[in-house]
């Protein structure tokens, strides 16, 4: 069994998690800073409480496998694998720099991502893959893939969607990050994919929707997978895009919006306000 | 070099045969082969596969871009996929996936295109795929090799299996004669075969086009003493530079022969490598041109646009009176 973390400990991990967000991006002066923002609880809770992924262990064919299909907000996985040991934190000084590793999508270069995406619609026929693998060799891990609500139009989350239940895939976890938003405006203005729900249950996969900023709701999800045996399951959880920033929240423009000297003092002093509880 | 088969009688079968069947035989020793495909077992001949290996093949349904960043996903936990799926989807549709989840993610999925060129003839230009050398060559990290008789075909099949490099592959579904008779012929990515030895010219040909390169070799040779040297140049990348600047060096003028647009593929790559080293000599691609395609069977097909024995033959004098 993995040592749970305490649920107030990762409360106070995500406001780390968010302040390194925003300096990071601050520094590099690019990044998808509202979705990585939406997508870092969900983030924490799987590295703190439920992959069994390490520095130490990341070689194994054992280990848990998490695939970050919404490859442009890497930033929130950045911060947490330096966080789990994978790296020094001061490599993501070179965030986006000439000749860094740390680019802004995904890459196998940094260690502990398990694949390089970016492109959308990758995440799932990957994880589809690499979690039939795990059934045709008996092997345990499990195999967890992050979508954001605004790839879902991309045709292959859907074939990808159909193997999955398909081949009964009870060891594949897709988690939507549900923020509702997307760089040109809503999802519901620039491809409606409402209900989503109702569509994976159709393609037969076991469906439920979490807050998706709430750490002891989404633990308790994870900890009640597989939602059927049998089948893929799916967790909405529902996002607020540039979630923890005031004049960030729900708005489109900071999709990829960098923060300047004020902007960026503002947020870490709203951040810090939450942690010593004066909010 | 051993003797040319010289009779037009097809003493081998369709690549796509040897492929399957070679497949068949290394996955029943080594479990970790798995085949993916698209509602293509028939068409890939793995009908045989599926029935007496079950555990090993894995169906996607007619979904071509899933089809290979699953075979991306099996790969990467260590199982040696074999996505096998009709050319022109596979090259095309799933493009994006070939880049990013096998080449640039470093999946070592072994892409099998089958049913390539205008292997499906009549089907018409949907079918053909007359592009993937020329999208492919310019995608990083991916061996590209269209094997042109049945030796090479099971060769290439054999150290696919021992590459652990991202592949693709290119069959037809033409029964192809053998090329040579030579036991002491070796295949290796990367390094073309000499088929025949030449003074005058060198038709360098790759997948099914090597052997009526071979025969109008035979032909020049036979009627008007002209001795054209021939290649199988089974892989387009990486290109056996060395071997071309050889026979460039040597034989003065060259012809490229594909079952492929001119454009992108073989011919090109052999044109680049010429200028890039200085040589201005006679040269022709021999291809398809830009244009969809006559309607036919592969042989008509080659016969239209002069990738026949005669077409080739006719070609390679005309470039030498230019010389």
């Amino acid at each position: 069994m993995r040592n749970m973390i305490a649920e107030n400990e990762l409360i106070a991990k995500s406001v780390n998690y968010r302040k390194k967000i925003l300096k990071y991006i601050v520094g590099a002066k690019a990044g998808h800073t509202g979705g990585s923002l939406s997508c870092v609880d969900i983030l924490n809770v799987l590295y703190n409480s439920v992959l069994n992924v390490s520095p130490d262990n990341f070689t194994s064919p054992d280990r848990d496998r998490y695939i970050q299909s919404k490859g442009h907000c890497v930033e929130a996985l950045y911060v947490v694998l330096a966080d789990k040991g994978f790296f020094p934190e001061d490599d993501l000084n070179t965030l986006c720099q000439y000749k860094s590793h740390y680019i802004g999508h995904p890459t196998r270069k940094v260690h502990g991502v398990e694949q390089n995406t970016g492109a959308l619609g990758h995440g799932l026929p990957i994880s589809v893959g690499t979690a039939l693998a795990a059934k045709m060799d008996n092997k345990a891990y499990r195999v967890f893939t992050l979508l954001g609500d605004g790839e879902l139009p991309e045709g292959s989350n859907w074939e990808a969607a159909l193997t999955a239940a398909h081949y009964k895939l009870d060891n594949l976890c897709a988690i939507i990050d549900n923020n509702k938003l997307q760089i040109t405006g809503s999802n519901a203005e620039v491809c409606n994919t409402a209900p989503i729900d109702t569509k994976f249950e159709s393609f037969d996969w076991a469906v439920k929707h979490v807050d998706g900023h709430d750490i002891k709701a989404l633990n308790e999800a994870f900890a009640a997978l597989p939602f059927e045996k049998g089948k893929p399951s799916l967790i909405i959880a529902h996002t607020i895009k540039g979630k923890g920033i005031s004049f960030m929240e729900n708005s489109v423009k900071w999709h990829h919006g960098v923060p300047d000297k004020e902007q960026y003092e503002t947020a870490i002093a709203e951040l810090d306000e939450v942690m010593t509880g004066a909010n | 070099m051993g003797a040319v088969i010289e009779n037009t009688t097809i003493n081998g079968k369709p690549n796509q045969d040897i492929f399957s069947a070679t497949l068949q035989e290394l996955a029943t020793i080594d479990k970790s082969i798995v085949a993916v495909t698209s509602d293509s077992r028939g068409s890939g001949k793995l009908v045989k596969f599926g029935a007496d290996l079950p555990e090993q093949i894995v169906e996607i349904g007619i979904a071509e871009q899933n089809l290979v960043g699953v075979a991306a996903g099996l790969a990467s936990a260590g199982k040696k996929a074999f996505a096998v799926s009709p050319a022109c989807f596979l090259t095309a549709r799933a493009l994006e996936q070939i880049k990013n989840d096998v080449a640039y993610s470093n999946n070592p999925v072994r892409l099998i295109g089958i049913s390539a060129g205008v292997s499906y003839g009549a089907l018409g230009s949907t079918h053909h795929s007359l592009h993937d050398f020329a999208v492919l060559r310019a995608i990083n990290n991916l061996i590209i090799a269209a094997p042109a008789d049945n030796f090479e075909t099971r060769e290439a099949v054999k150290q696919a299996v021992k590459t652990n490099q991202p592949l693709y592959l290119r069959f037809g579904k033409k029964a192809m004669p053998a090329l040579t008779d030579d036991e002491n012929i070796s295949f290796e990515f990367g390094k073309g075969r000499v088929i025949k030895e030449g003074d005058d010219l060198t038709i360098i040909a790759t997948g099914e086009t090597v052997y009526p390169a071979l025969q109008a070799a035979e032909k020049l040779e036979q009627e008007q003493g002209i001795k054209a040297a021939v290649v199988s140049m089974h892989t387009i990348k990486p290109f056996d530079a060395e071997l071309v600047l050889r026979l460039a060096e040597k034989t003065g003028a060259i012809i490229t022969v594909e079952e492929h647009s001119i454009y992108g593929g073989l011919g090109e790559a052999c044109a680049s490598l010429l200028l890039a080293n200085g040589y201005h000599k006679p040269f022709k691609i021999m291809g398809i041109p830009d244009e969809y395609t006559v309607t036919g069977s592969q042989t008509e097909i080659f016969n239209h646009y002069g990738l026949s024995a005669d077409g080739i033959a006719l070609a390679v004098t005309k470039l030498l009176v230019k010389q």
